[in-house]
Order: structure tokens, then sequence, then C-alpha cells
């Protein structure tokens, strides 16, 4: 299957081989200065606007306004304080919370799912698999109306269960499919051997299968980490309590509070942005493995 | 005895099941049924009403721009994220040294792991015509006529969302491309360039059609995402000024909770449900013809 598209390549250059063109060595020069002015400028691009809000979470107002291109005076760590008083420090316990939790519940049943569908024989394993890659296609937005009643019925409307319970449904296809490719690969032989000294299928499970798959589920863990710090229309529909709202929500509610009293605000994003950023720098590899794999397979 | 040991073995997926069947089946399913009826959060009656809903959308100006703004979104996305990012992330691969390359990557991606509010925020910050640097930048540079109060005016607004929704998705889909080039055999690009191809032509003839299975994807990922942004407009406009930004997902939002008109917002669900099935549909018919072709 990766066959036909290199021989389809590898027919242009043959033609171009004897009509072979040198390029002027300024034509070559300007190219590769463009480049790099392209590349340099995305890197600003994309690094300014976080710049200008972690310095202008150290300003006062007015240098907010006077000069938003410079560094700030001096450091007034105070703002993240008065950030913290203004809800960050109560959202920010909360999406800890949420996160965590749903980190837990989703790669668990995920991870226990994964295992019965590679190793034990289901009986309609298959209507199993394609329900889960249904999931994969359905989104939250279409749930919501239906969910609003439903969570209410369930008596967990407007508490951390009904996020947890939603991260951990929306998410459990695409972790059962990331962890699967991964167990694929363990081989038969180990859950044989496992067998042979007396360990039931869920004892094979917890002591073996799961640490050998630990690189996936720290993956997995990552990945959930980043969806649930930054979910956001569940959080907004389900939870209305101001003491209960994650992150994501409760910025957006600081945000009208707050108004114009801008260093603040600044540090309640910067205090926001900063865990994912630390998380994501520390576990960088983990992370683009994660979401290579479970998104090429 | 075998068949009860063999229906045991459902005790592995029966978690999963349940609350993806309870949570994500049982309410789009719902959703459906409701969509044929009039009713509100806190009326005790919901009467039916046949497809008078899905009238209501068609007569709905508000609902054809949201379709619209979506739809723009898309193909704006599909330039960026796709067209732009496969680019990136080919220039990445050729004209940057390993190190550096590495330090590149990190720094486009990290856009992609703060929160889309955090992100939208800070954007409005950006576009604010009191302390944005967006003016002032233009200012600077003696532009003083493309000023604009970026959010605020109905002809800027969807279009500063979109500007900030590539900002944060570009280095996302261009790692997603960079793993794809890496996959590709190195020994094709020699023999290209032995045969006299130069970077741009080996771009042209061995990188995209190589990279055609994540090319895919990505338009697949764009479309869908396009299709379903709520979490940007939410926080920036709201939908504003004057419904100029408004999306299928923020109009749903804004009927069901705002003017309680409930069926009506799951009518717009519904939509929006089957806008995501007829692209998922053309991404099994995608694969599906691949495989046989191969």
């Amino acid at each position: 299957m990766v066959m036909t598209a290199p021989t389809k390549a590898g027919t242009v250059p043959a033609v171009t081989s004897r009509s072979r063109t040198v390029r002027p060595r300024w034509i070559r020069s300007l190219m590769s200065v463009l480049v790099w002015a392209g590349l340099g400028l995305l890197v600003i691009a994309v690094l300014y606007p976080l710049l200008w809000m972690v310095f202008s979470s150290f300003k006062d107002n007015r240098e907010v306004f006077d000069s938003p291109w410079g560094m700030p005076g001096r450091l007034r760590w105070e703002n993240f304080g008065k950030a913290g008083n203004a809800g960050v420090v109560r959202y920010f316990t909360n999406s800890v919370i949420v996160t965590s939790l749903s980190i837990l519940t989703t790669v668990l049943i995920s991870a226990w799912a994964a295992f019965g569908l590679v190793r034990q024989k289901i009986v309609g394993g298959g209507i199993v698999l394609g329900l889960l890659l249904g999931g994969l296609m359905l989104a939250p937005t279409v749930a919501l109306i239906p969910l609003f009643g439903l969570l209410q019925n369930l008596r967990i409307f407007d508490t951390y269960w009904a996020l947890i319970v939603l991260y951990t449904a929306f998410r459990i296809p695409f972790t059962t499919f990331l962890i699967r490719a991964y167990m694929i690969d363990i081989s038969p032989e180990v859950d044989e051997a496992a067998k042979l000294d007396g360990c039931t299928p869920a004892q094979t499970f917890w002591r073996i299968i799961l640490p050998m798959s630990r690189p996936i589920l720290v993956s997995a863990a990552l990945l959930q980490a980043l969806f649930a710090w930054n979910e956001f229309v569940f959080a907004l529909v389900f939870v209305s309590n101001g003491d209960l709202k994650t992150l994501p929500v409760g910025l957006m509610d600081m945000q009208s509070r707050l108004l114009t009293d801008w260093p603040v605000q600044f540090a309640g994003l910067t205090m926001a942005a900063l865990p994912m950023i630390v998380l994501f720098l520390i576990g960088q590899r983990q992370f683009l493995q994660g979401l290579t794999d479970g998104i090429g397979k | 005895m075998h068949v009860v040991n063999r229906w045991r073995s459902w005790a592995w997926v029966l978690p999963a099941l349940t609350l993806l069947l309870v949570f994500v089946y049982y309410p789009i399913v719902e959703n459906l049924r409701l969509s044929l009826y009039s009713w509100s959060a806190f009326s005790a009656q919901p009467t039916f009403v046949g497809l008078d809903n899905y009238r209501t959308a068609a007569g709905d100006p508000v609902f054809w721009r949201a379709l619209r703004n979506n739809t723009v979104f898309a193909v704006t996305s599909l330039v960026f994220q796709v067209g732009f990012s496969l680019v990136l992330a080919a220039v990445l691969e050729e004209f940057v040294h390993q190190r550096l390359r590495g330090i590149l990557r990190t720094i486009y991606f990290i856009p992609a792991v703060i929160s889309i509010t955090v992100a939208g925020i800070l954007f409005s910050f950006l576009y604010n015509p009191q302390i944005g640097l967006l003016n002032r930048l233009l200012d600077a540079v003696g532009l003083q006529s493309w000023q604009h109060s970026w959010l605020g005016e109905p002809s800027t607004a969807m279009w500063s969302i979109i500007a900030m929704s590539q900002w944060q998705s570009i280095g996302y889909t261009a790692i997603l491309f960079v793993v794809a080039i890496q996959r590709v055999p190195r020994e094709f690009y020699e023999a290209a360039r032995i045969d006299g191809a130069g970077k741009i032509r080996s771009f042209f003839s061995i990188t995209v059609p190589m990279v055609r299975e994540m090319t895919t994807l990505v338009t697949i990922l764009t479309i869908s995402g396009a299709f379903l942004v709520f979490n940007e407009v939410m926080v920036m406009t709201a939908g504003g000024p004057s419904n100029s930004s408004q999306v299928l997902g923020t109009w749903l939002y804004r009927n069901a909770f705002l003017n309680d008109d409930m069926g009506y917002a799951s009518a717009i669900a519904t939509v929006i449900f089957v806008i995501t099935l007829l692209i998922g549909a053309v991404q099994i018919y995608v694969s599906r013809r691949r495989r046989i072709e191969w």
C-alpha cells in the first residue's frame, strides 16, 4: 500500500534529470533569507502575544496603556494575589479536581475495556468496536440539550460529577483506541505465562499488562489532562454554582466582573495557561506520541 | 458453563459501554425526538409540532448566517491548517538543522496547549481598541485607516475570531504533518536530488503525494472542527455584534439557554449532527476507497 505513491513520485525527477538547471546563487540565498524571515516572523507571532500576557500581568494599569510593548517597571506579584482572590484559585482547584478524577476514571475504564477487546473473546466484540468508533465522531454540542435533563434526573447537575462523568464518557472512545493499539503489540505469550503462574485475567491485567502499558497510559493521561483542563461547553452549561466553576468558564466570568483591571486579568490568564505549558514542555515526547499514535490508527 | 463464561467477558467492556450508551448515544437519539416538540426548560408540557422547528430554522436569517460563518471558518482553516501547515512542516524538515528544528516545533506548538478560553480572552485584549497591540501596531506603521474595533464591528468580528483560531491551531497540524513527512523514506528525496530536482520540486512530487493520508485526516478534522466551533466565539463575542459572528453552536446555546426555546435549539443540534455525520461518511468513504485502490 505504501508502494504506489513513491513510484509515481519517482518517475517525475527522472524526466527532469537532463534539463538540470542550477539556480544562480543569489536566488538560492534569497530563498533561504525568505524562509528564515518567515520562520522568525512566525516565532514572534506565536510568542509575542504570550510574552505580552506575562509582562502585562506584572504591570499596573497605567503601564498597560502607556508602554504596551515594554517590560514592566517592577514585578508586581500582588497582581497574582488579587487574581487569586478574585476567583482564580477556586477555579484552579476545581479544574484540578475535575481533571485528575476524570483522568483516573477515563484511563482505567478505557484500559480495562481495551484489554478485554484485545485479549478476551467477547461475544459481539465487533459491535462494541463499532460503537466506540461511532463515539469518536459524535459531538458534545449535539448531546447538550438532552444531557441537561438527564443530569438533572440523575441529580448530578451542578456538581463536579456532572463534568467528571461526561469527560469520561466522551473520551472513552479515543482513549480506548489509543491504549488498544498499544496492547495489541504486547505479545500474547506474556498473558500465557501469567496464566501458567495461576493469574486470573483480572490479575494479569492489574499486575502485568497495566504496568507494561505505562508509556501509553502516560500519553493517554496527558491528553485527557489537556482535554479536561480546557473543556468549555459542558463546564459552561452543566455547572452554574460559582464555587464549582472550572478555569475556562471561571475566567470568562472574571472578565466580565473585573472589566478594566487589566493587569489582574492578565495575571489570571497567565496562571491558567502556565500549568499546561509547563506540563507540555516536561512531557513533550509522550504528549506528541499520544497525539500522533491516537490520530494515526 | 461455557456460555456463562463467554458472557462474563462482557464485564471488560461493560463500564465503558454503559457510559457511552447513557451519556453519548442516548442523548443524541433523544435530541432527534426533542426537535419535534415545542418546549422550554421550565414548561411542563412539550407539544408535538412535527417539523415546525426545522421550518423555523429555514426561515431564520441568523441560522443561515451561522451556517455561512461555519463554512467560512472551515474554508479559512483549510487554507491555513492544511495548506500552510504542510508547507511549514516541509520547511522545518528540509531547511532547519536538527536541534533548532526541535525548538521551533515546540514553540509553534505552545498555543495548542493553552485553553481556547485563555487564547480567546488574550486575543480579545489584543484586539481591544484601548489597550490592544493590533491597533498600535497599525498606528506604528502608518496604517491608521486600517484600525478597527475588531470584535465590536460586524464586518471584522468573525474574521478576528477566525484569525485567533489559526494562531492556535497551525502548530498542532504542522506537527502532524512533520510526523507524516518523517515516515517518508529518505531515499526518495536522495533520488530526487540526484536527478536534479530542487527542494520545491521534491515538495510537490514527493512530500505532497506521500503524506496524502495525513492530509485527508487533517482535512476531515479541520472541517468537522470548524462546524463544531463554539468556545472561541462564546468567549470573544458570544455571537455579536448584532449576531454577525453567530455560529451554529452559539446559536444553539442562545436559543436553548437564553431564549429558552429548547425545541428550536434541538433542531439546530440535529443540523450539526447531520453535518458531522456527512463528514464522517466522507471520511469512511475516502479511506475505504483508498484501501481498494491500493
